[in-house]
Formats: structure tokens, sequence, C-alpha cells
């Protein structure tokens, strides 16, 4: 009987320590977490709420939704969401179908394909700034290889109000295609050959092949990409920092969402709009990775 | 019989034709791939003289090295690199350290709360870091860390993604190793170092290659944190200076450009298989 409480209270002992430890383990990642993930998103929602003073060192003025209200229907706001969609709408298809290309052109056992290969998978290693000074130098109107193709807009591309968003698209696809064709890749290598095979013997064209069974096994792979791609897209800015900035006369043009809240917080130094514009961040964000979840759900239920 | 001959003629003639149509296929892909990067590397190795040359110079006859020198002393690139370097191997050893911490802990230990911890754990990849930028920067600059390296890395000292791949290779050890080890007198601590951190090597490695890229490469966060100052100031915040100067110096910026994206390239090239494991993680099982 008494054993029996020892053993009782040493395994209670045991299990205690146990969690101790567990704790002790997660408290680092936790600490970090807390402190420059929680905290800061929770925050916005404090500071919309908000209105930065005028002068700083004077107290911030509580507006309540009255400033959430006046950043959503403000005119720059507006502008910078529809650069962002559009932006979003030029570099996601482009960008994935150009990856697909590659990793259906590569997914064949020849001589050289892992040259290739790497080759297709290397803009992944490319940074913004390594992006924005490669193309920047390309578009260049003196140095730049633009005139001589015949293609000279005026004024200059970086600075031309039309041609600024689909030029910056044009590096996030650049730069998003070693991405892409990773992803690719290692969805169609997932396909079973013998799926394939069988099509094949009862007849099917190799178009057939590619049209109605490929792709529709790749879909998860296709709606994987689409969000990361499209994540990728809303958190672009970078290129517009280097290449345009604010000053320029095409910047309203190429202002997205990202570049907006930078400029918001470091120029205008209002971080109760700054937030705001944080917040609308988030909740395209969010959507986006919810229609996956949904999508991944839908799957399942038709599988089971 | 002769029938037969001529069509497997025809056939392996065929075949060639058609293989010789992929290898053109992919000649042209890695030419658009590349041409960027390449014509930065000849452009950044000629006299200045030749760069506004038309049809553009497509291979460098009498590279000119002066540019890499220019970039590397005056462009600071050399202060910058070895400041990249050390934020990003505080940034991978400190995500790798955190990560095998936590994973191990939901992974091999219980305590109440285990679940819903891990999912406050996910939950940190649904909000990006642009999200978090306005209270940040108040933060860093309220702990005095702008210009700092605390300021560079601090913040990305523990990653949701890393600590989800470690519990998932934990997940993989079996059990009757841990109760071995409890019977050979091991203790968490002891069994963690010496046989789970081992065991889970590939997805260390995905890991580290992971995180060395994403440090690397950042801009958003430098840029605010290092507004002021060579002594911290990244490779890619040192590009964009470059550029700054950029219309009677664009050779100099090319080759900045160069030796930023070098170490990457020497990356990827050696650490493919765990790169692509570490991306395609949440595709491909």
């Amino acid at each position: 009987m008494r054993r029996q409480r020892g053993a009782a209270r040493s395994r209670r002992a045991r299990a205690l320590r146990e969690a101790a430890l567990g704790y002790l383990l997660v408290l680092p990642a936790l600490a970090v977490f807390g402190v420059f993930v929680f905290y800061p998103f929770v925050e916005n929602f404090r500071l919309a709420l908000y209105q930065t003073p005028p002068y700083p060192g004077l107290p911030s003025r509580y507006v309540g939704l009255h400033q959430v209200g006046q950043v959503l229907s403000s005119s720059g706001f507006l502008q910078s969401l529809t650069s962002t969609v559009l932006f979003v709408v030029l570099v996601v298809p482009a960008g994935l179908l150009g990856g697909l290309l590659l990793a259906v052109a590569a997914h064949r056992r020849l001589r050289g394909m892992a040259v290739y290969r790497v080759i297709f998978s290397s803009t992944v290693v490319s940074s913004v700034a390594v992006s924005a000074l490669v193309f920047g130098t390309l578009m260049d109107p003196v140095v730049g290889l633009l005139p001589w193709l015949g293609l000279n807009p005026s004024p200059p591309i970086l600075q031309n109000t039309t041609w600024a968003l689909p030029a910056i698209a044009l590096m996030a696809v650049w730069q998003f295609l070693g991405l892409s064709f990773i992803v690719m890749s290692a969805g169609l290598s997932a396909v079973p050959e013998e799926v394939l095979e069988a099509a094949r013997v009862d007849g099917a064209s190799e178009r057939t092949v590619f049209w109605r069974v490929t792709v529709p096994l790749l879909s998860p792979t296709i709606f994987f990409g689409v969000v990361v791609a499209t994540i990728y897209a809303f958190q672009t800015f970078g290129q517009v920092d280097i290449l345009i900035g604010y000053s320029s006369a095409a910047f309203e043009h190429v202002n997205l969402l990202v570049y907006d809240i930078l400029n918001t917080i470091e120029v205008a130094k209002t971080s109760g709009q700054a937030a705001v514009l944080s917040l609308v961040l988030f909740l395209l964000t969010l959507g986006v990775t919810l229609l996956q979840l949904r999508f991944i759900e839908r799957r399942v239920h038709y599988a089971g | 019989m002769r029938a037969d001959a001529t069509t497997v003629r025809a056939r392996a003639a065929r075949r060639s034709w058609r293989v010789a149509l992929r290898y053109t296929l992919l000649t042209v892909g890695a030419i658009v791939v590349l041409a960027p990067l390449y014509l930065t590397v000849v452009n950044s190795l000629l006299p200045p003289s030749a760069l506004a040359e038309r049809p553009p110079p497509v291979f460098p006859l009498h590279p000119v090295w002066h540019d890499y020198a220019t970039a590397w002393n005056q462009g600071h690139l050399a202060v910058y690199l070895r400041n990249s370097a050390i934020q990003t191997a505080v940034i991978v050893c400190g995500q790798l350290v955190t990560s095998v911490l936590a994973g191990y802990a939901f992974a091999f230990l219980r305590f109440p709360l285990r679940r819903t911890l891990f999912v406050v754990f996910l939950a940190t990849l649904m909000i990006p870091f642009e999200v978090t930028l306005v209270t940040n920067t108040q933060t860093v600059s309220d702990l005095g860390w702008y210009n700092t390296f605390e300021g560079l890395a601090v913040p990305f000292l523990a990653t949701g993604f890393g600590t989800f791949l470690l519990r998932q290779a934990f997940l993989q050890i079996p059990r009757d190793l841990r109760e071995a080890a409890t019977l050979d007198g091991y203790g968490h601590l002891r069994f963690m170092v010496r046989v789970a951190v081992p065991l889970a090597r590939p997805a260390l490695a995905a890991l580290g290659v992971f995180s060395f890229l994403a440090a690397w490469n950042q801009y958003l966060w430098p840029l605010v944190v290092t507004g002021s100052g060579n002594n911290v100031r990244t490779v890619q915040i040192g590009l964009k200076l470059l550029q700054g100067t950029q219309v009677s110096h664009a050779d100099v910026a090319l080759a900045g450009t160069v030796i930023a994206v070098l170490p990457l390239l020497v990356l990827l090239v050696v650490f493919q298989k765990q790169l692509v494991r570490s991306l395609t993680g949440g595709a491909v099982k």
C-alpha cells in the first residue's frame, strides 16, 4: 500500500518534471513569437483606433473606427490596392505557367538534365535587390537593351505610368520562376507513371494524356502554387524601392501595398494609418490561405 | 520482315527527332532564364566604353576586373558581405536551435496545453512579417537596437515552419528507441543531443539551407533597421546604395550584384537536394 503510494508519487513527480522540461524547451521560440509576432500583430488593432498627433510628443488621440474608414476610402489606398491586385494578376499566372512549362520540358530522363534542372531553379537564389539591379540595367534608357530592340517608351519604362508596373512584374516573374519550377517539378514527379501508361495504352495521344490526366492530377500542386505566388506578389516592393522610389512620377502607379505600409511608417510617420494598411494586408493573405484550406478539405471529402 | 525493319527505323528516327526537339526547347528555356544574369556578368567585365556598344557584346573578350575592386572597396561590399555573413549565421543557428528544442518537446514530451501551443506555433505562419512591421520598428527602437546585429537577427530567431519540420522528423523516430535509451539511463536532453538530432539530420539540413537563403536575401527589415551607418548594413542594402549612383557607375553596380549572388549560386549547386526538400515541404509529401 505504502509502496504503491510511493510509486504513484514518483510517477507524478516524473510527469511534472517532463512537463517542466517541455515548457522550458518551447519557451525560447515562444518568447520570440510573443514579442515579435503576436504582440505587434495584436497591437495593430489598437493602433488602428488612434490617430497619430501632427507633432511628435503630443499624445495620440482616440478616434475609433473613424480612421479605418478614412484610410480605406482614401484615393491613395484605393490606388495602392488597385496596383497590388493588378500586380498579382500580372505575376501569378505568368510565373506559374512559366514554371510548369520548364518543369514539363525537364520531366524526362535525358543526358544532361541535371544541368538544366540547376539552371531552371537558379533564380530561386536571387534576391529582390539582385533582380532589381539586373533588370534595372537591362531596362536603362542609356545602357539598356530596350532602345536597341526598338522599344523606347517615353518617358523611360521605369518612369512611365503605364509600363512601370508591368516592368516590375517582369522582374518578379523572373525571380519567382525558380521556385515555381521546383514546386511544379515535385508535383509532376508525384504523378504515378502507371496511370499515364494506362492512358497511352488506351490510345490517348500525348496531348490528351497531358490535359486529361496529368493536369487534373497536378491540380493540388497548381493550387498550392497559386497560393504561394499570390502571397509572394502581395509582399513584393523591393524593386519599386530600388528602381523607382516615392519621389518618381510613376510612383502612384507602382505603390504596392507593402511599400505603402513602409512609407506610411518611415516617411509619413503615421503609425495608426500604417496599422490599418497592415490589417488589410493580413486579411488578403488570410483570404488566400483559407481558400487553399477549403480546397484541400473538399479534395479529402471527394477522396473519402 | 523488311517492312518491320522499316517501321523500326522510322520509329527510331521519330524518337531521335523528338529528343532533339526537347533539347532545343530545354536550351531555349535555359537561355531565357540565364540571359539576365549572364548579361550582368558580361557587362560587369566590360570596359565602360563597351557598355553602350550595339549589338551588345555577348562575351567579354578583354575582361576588366576593375569594377569588382571598386565595388569591393569604394562600395564597401567587403564590409557588407561580412555583415550579411554574421547576420545570416546568427539567424540560421538560432532557428536551428529553437526549432530543435521546440520540435523535440512537441514530439517527445507530454505537458498540458501541448496541442494548443503547437497550434499557436503554426499560427505564426499565417502572419506575414510585413503585417507586424509598425510595432516591430517601435520595439527595436525602444530597445536601442537600431544599427545593431541584435536588431537585425533577434526577431527571426524562431520559426513556426522549422519547428513543424523538425517535429515531423522527430516523430519518425521509433518509440522503441526512446524506451531503449531510457533503460540505458538516457535522460531527455541526452537522448535529444545524442540520438534524435543525428537522426533528424536531413530535416536539419533542409531547414538550414532554407533559412540561409531567406536570411541572406532579406530586404525589408535590414532596410528599416540599418538606415544609417555602414557598421551593420547588409549586402542587399549595399546593392541599393550602389544603384543610387547608377548612371555613371552601372558597371560597378553590376559587379556588386555578381558578388552578392555568387555565394548563393554555389549554395544552390551544392545543396540543391536539401533546398528542394525544404521548398516543397508543403506541397508534396
